[in-house]
């Protein structure tokens, strides 16, 4: 594949030299699946509106003069002993990453058209990742009703962390809950052959692994500006 | 095609996974730990950039991809660093702004119920 004609008639070579022919090609640019150029754009225009948030989040904590609470005891639990910093926090992070995990074995069996293993593989992705939704809304109600914080007020600090909060981790959970349905509509069509009949391609589930993957990273982003910082 | 192109050995996908367990657990004892000040904070970037980089490049396949569609993507989001200092700068003018007409805060925090 290292002499590919492209249809401007320029080679397909690594590099620099690669990248100038693309830019000049006739008819694409990207020599790859429309969908998954599609699915790159996207994510870059969603990772601009997460900056958006988490730039924002910066902002309003610089400025405050009243003190920000501090994460590592907002969130954590105690099983009866004393509480556990971060503890909810640290196993949605490693639900997260495994259905991450599980996402990519997903992608790889697709391609070696293993449509069983690549619908369970799915499926268990978005079991995770209903599991990460719904800790995530525990952790809304132990803050929403415990701890009495709001958009525009809360007892522990700054006011603004109310609003930060939920808006940073609304729009991520928002994020996981579309995958999840994504997900399930995906494997579904796996298994029941949709895609056979349209000529055996499986590169939907490597487009449906990218956004998995983008709402794991956005995960680390606010894991580590939100709760750790 | 693109099918063989995008078949890695599983081996280089089970690494990463176990990496990022490995990171995650690290970024989670800069906190247990209570590290503060710029070395929690260095750490805490460090190991944020190695997770996100393992996730986009192998997961995310970008390792693999053709440099226009690296470049495409990963270059506009530099301009977010931009967006950073400048926000931060401002929220630093912002924050002195209300100490010097307001005077500091009076605000009593009030330890999280458990």
């Amino acid at each position: 594949m290292s002499e590919a004609v492209l249809d401007s008639g320029a080679v397909e070579a690594p590099g620099a030299k690669g990248l100038v022919n693309d830019w000049s090609r006739d008819k694409q640019v990207f020599g790859v699946p429309w969908g998954k150029a599609m699915m790159w754009i996207f994510l870059l225009s969603d990772t601009f509106i997460f900056s958006c948030f988490l730039v924002g989040y910066m902002s309003v904590r610089i400025a405050t003069t009243d003190p920000w609470p501090v994460p590592s005891e907002v969130f954590a639990l105690s099983f009866g002993g004393d509480p556990i910093p971060l503890v909810l926090i640290a196993i949605m992070t490693f639900i997260l990453i495994t259905s991450s995990g599980t996402m990519a074995l997903a992608v790889n069996m697709g391609y070696r058209k293993d449509r069983k293993k690549t619908f369970w593989l799915m499926v268990a992705t978005a079991i995770l990742g209903a599991s990460f939704v719904g800790m995530q809304a525990f952790e809304w109600s132990k803050l929403i009703i415990d701890e009495g914080v709001r958009p525009w007020y809360n007892p522990m600090g700054a006011a603004q962390f109310g609003s930060s909060f939920f808006m940073i981790t609304g729009f991520h959970g928002m994020h996981v809950t579309a995958g999840v349905i994504y997900l399930l509509i995906i494997a579904f069509r796996v298994r029941n052959g949709f895609y056979e009949k349209r000529g055996g391609k499986y590169e939907i589930v490597e487009i449906a692994g990218l956004y998995w993957h983008f709402v794991d990273l956005v995960w680390v982003f606010i894991f580590a500006f939100f709760y750790l910082w | 095609m693109a099918a063989e192109g995008q078949q890695h050995p599983l081996k280089i996908y089970y690494m990463i996974w176990a990496l990022l367990f490995v990171v995650s657990f690290f970024s989670y004892m800069v906190d247990y730990l209570h590290f503060h000040g710029a070395l929690r904070w260095t750490l805490i970037l460090i190991f944020m950039f190695v997770k996100a980089g393992f996730i986009v490049a192998i997961f995310m396949h970008m390792t693999w991809e053709r440099l226009a569609l690296k470049l495409a993507i990963l270059g506009p989001p530099v301009a977010i660093l931009v967006l950073i200092g400048l926000m931060s700068l401002e929220g630093g003018y912002v924050e002195n702004s209300r100490i010097e007409n307001y005077g500091e805060s009076t605000f009593v925090p009030e330890a999280p119920a458990h």
